[in-house]
């Protein structure tokens, strides 16, 4: 395993950034568990493909988002990881 | 065996690919055997035992004598397989069975499952997995000691772990008893405990290591068995086999039809209460719900514990997207099952002479699961019309028919004319997402116990061979208590299944998130956080469950409490909220209690805030991880 090098204000850059990452992810994840769901009544006036639109992004539209948040976390991360050479493999 | 296992771990791919290949021509055999006459009892014995078999095979090829390997599986599960063991240790009965069918008679609310069981990954990726994992050690108790001072950190954290998991398991043993009972034809106790034998074979000898190449095992059979039915049933009505596409046209011939019929709460209407009129009262309990779900989800130990198995923190990471690629497979089909079940009730069972309705009525109808309460002693034949009087015309109107949740995803198969060896197949998808559930959720529980209480709280000096051996020992109790339990009570299954969530949000999210984002929070913010929290969750639960009319009598200082007769009780909801949702009291309580503790109480020491920078960077070695003892 890699070892740690980072000094203590290496440590706070890669934990600012971490955090940064973290927050972006998150306010997406209230967005699309909670936000757009309110208006869902009023989306359902929208048919797509049968589908009130309302319905679908709760059955679909939302959960697509959650899977891409993850991939999009792992990716954002290592990147952040390779930066200040502190990726484990 | 060091060699058979570095021989297994590298072709991986090609020994699943073989199995998954087989179970395929194993389905398409007994296809050929129905066709041939053979008896459906028959069929659906061969898809139960057979299966059982292969997972208890597995587990006696994955038997260890190595801690470490039958705590973590050795952390040497790559990403994408953890991925697929999370989604079984995941998808419960609740999902496989009960979830399409809380869709089926839920319409949109019923949503609240489908976002609470993904969303939640989001929330795992981002605060703690990669953490967890660089944190590196056996249990998520193992972490609450570590940060927050030691035993009594430890033993509160096992406390919630083992009231969750317990809960969580009793729901998992009452799905595999209601599938072996239909399949088997045998009484529902004794089921249970057929089904125990099952998570036990796949369990005891291996621990993780066994539950991991098992629960990939079941996944695979879990998923076609979810995606065959419902794909065969959207080609036959509408011509496509894309089930989540073309569920869209389903749902307008139900709204259509929902017309004709008269049903007033429409299916796809969003927050609306029975009479179809907008209630902001749906619309909080939905979103409250939806939280406790996704901070349950990034609580829940045998969840957690996934993520300690894989080898690296990059792969922890990479693993929880996989998790819930897989789990979300399953997760946005069940409302296309939900929508083509009930075109098909709409279109073929409604409106029927009773004399002409399809054989399933009565084979569901005999185990309690369906009803046709038309005639006057419909409820001598169908338990499930107990209370309900049918006109007695001979015809089937929509407020005759009773339709149990659990029976949407098991009879729609027959439902829609499909061969039995469908059916058969459905049971054994059902059964392996039970059993894998079960398998993750005792193993949690009995390391909690052996691990946690037993060698570091008991006997510290305890070797390898004798912790192992309690740890086995204890598995099989808590497995058999399980049992019995489930047995005797039985319950509805999403219900026990969201006070799991509940319960282990309001306990163990708030010490686990702030355990690593906030360095000052010293080790009476981590325990008092845990008291509070699980302790209002607890209160709430028990109380309005139980005591309903003494918390509408004394606790009216609280707002607007109203009784709701439900599952045979009085139960009381505080500002109209459902107690399926009782985290909701206990999330932000735990939270609030970790942040005013922490505040006046002394900072966590220099070596603890040395110990949580090294677990915040994937390289390097953690620091410090006993300076709390």
């Amino acid at each position: 395993m890699a070892e740690n090098k980072l000094s203590a204000s290496q440590q706070a850059a890669y934990w600012e950034k971490t955090r940064g990452l973290m927050l972006v992810i998150l306010a997406a994840w209230f967005v699309f568990s909670f936000l757009i769901h309110f208006w869902a009544p009023q989306l359902n006036q929208i048919r797509i493909l049968g589908f009130p639109l309302g319905y679908y992004m709760a059955a679909q539209g939302s959960l697509i988002a959650f899977v891409l948040m993850c991939v999009w976390n792992a990716k954002s991360q290592d990147k952040i990881d390779h930066e200040f050479g502190v990726q484990d493999e | 065996m060091a060699a058979i296992q570095g021989g297994f771990l590298a072709n991986l791919g090609r020994v699943y690919a073989i199995y998954t290949g087989a179970f395929i021509g194993f389905t398409i055999f007994i296809g050929i055997l129905e066709l041939m006459g053979v008896p459906n009892r028959v069929l659906g014995y061969l898809f139960i035992f057979l299966t059982l078999g292969v997972y208890a095979l597995i587990g006696w090829l994955a038997r260890t004598a190595e801690v470490n390997e039958y705590y973590v599986a050795g952390r040497a599960v790559p990403a994408f397989y953890n991925g697929m063991a999370t989604g079984a240790d995941w998808m419960s009965a609740a999902s496989f069975i009960g979830m399409a069918g809380s869709l089926y008679f839920g319409g949109y609310s019923g949503l609240a499952f489908v976002l609470g069981w993904t969303g939640g990954y989001v929330l795992v990726s981002i605060l703690m997995a990669p953490y967890l994992r660089k944190f590196g050690q056996f249990t998520v108790p193992d972490f609450f000691s570590a940060r927050y001072g030691g035993n009594v950190a430890r033993a509160l954290a096992v406390v919630v772990l083992i009231t969750a998991s317990f809960v969580y398991v009793v729901a998992q043993i009452v799905g595999v008893g209601i599938i072996t009972a239909r399949f088997l034809n045998i009484g529902f106790e004794i089921a249970c405990f057929v089904g125990l034998l099952g998570i036990l074979l796949c369990s005891m000898l291996g621990g993780m290591k066994a539950v991991t190449w098992t629960q990939v095992a079941q996944y695979i059979i879990l998923i076609i068995a979810y995606l065959i039915p419902v794909t065969v049933l959207s080609s036959e009505l509408t011509g496509v086999p894309l089930p989540q596409i073309m569920y869209g046209q389903a749902l307008e011939k139900i709204a259509a039809l929902e017309k004709t019929l008269g049903v007033l709460q429409p299916h796809t209407a969003a927050f609306v209460d029975a009479r179809g009129n907008y209630s902001p009262t749906a619309m909080w309990n939905f979103f409250a719900l939806i939280l406790c779900l996704m901070v349950g989800t990034a609580s829940l130990p045998h969840i957690l514990m996934r993520y300690f198995t894989t080898p690296s923190v990059k792969q922890a990471r990479d693993s929880v997207a996989w998790s819930l690629f897989f789990i979300f497979l399953l997760y946005f089909t069940a409302p296309a099952y939900a929508a083509f079940a009930k075109l098909e009730v709409y279109q073929s069972v409604i409106g029927q002479p009773i004399a002409k309705l399809p054989a399933w009525v009565a084979s569901w109808g005999s185990i309690g699961l369906v009803g046709a309460c038309d005639a006057a002693n419909a409820a001598a034949q169908f338990a499930l019309c107990k209370g309900v009087t049918g006109n007695g015309d001979g015809i089937l109107q929509l407020n005759e028919f009773r339709l149990h949740t659990d029976a949407v995803v098991l009879a729609t198969p027959e439902i829609a004319g499909l061969p039995y060896v469908i059916s058969g197949l459905v049971a054994a998808g059902g059964l392996a997402a039970a059993l894998s559930t079960a398998d993750g959720l005792l193993l949690a529980i009995a390391n909690a116990l052996s691990h946690d209480v037993y060698y570091k709280m008991i006997d510290p000096t305890a070797d390898t061979k004798r912790r192992l051996i309690i740890s086995r020992v204890l598995l099989g109790l808590v497995a058999i208590v399980a049992a019995y339990v489930a047995g005797t009570l039985g319950a509805d299954i999403l219900f026990l299944v969201s006070w799991a969530f509940s319960i282990a949000a309001a306990g163990l999210f708030a010490g686990l998130v702030l355990g690593i984002w906030w360095k000052r929070a010293g080790d009476a913010a981590g325990i008092w956080g845990i008291i509070v929290g699980f302790g209002l969750c607890m209160f709430f639960l028990i109380a309005t469950e139980f005591y309903g009319p003494w918390v509408k009598a004394s606790m009216s200082w609280l707002g607007d409490i109203n009784i709701v007769k439900i599952r045979g009780r009085d139960v009381a909801y505080i500002w109209g909220i459902n107690n399926i949702s009782v985290g909701i009291f206990g999330i932000p309580a735990a939270f609030l209690a970790m942040i005013v503790v922490g505040w006046i109480s002394k900072p966590a020491s220099a070596e603890m805030q040395d110990f949580i920078d090294s677990i915040r960077v994937p390289a390097g070695s953690v620091r410090n991880a006993e300076a709390a003892h």
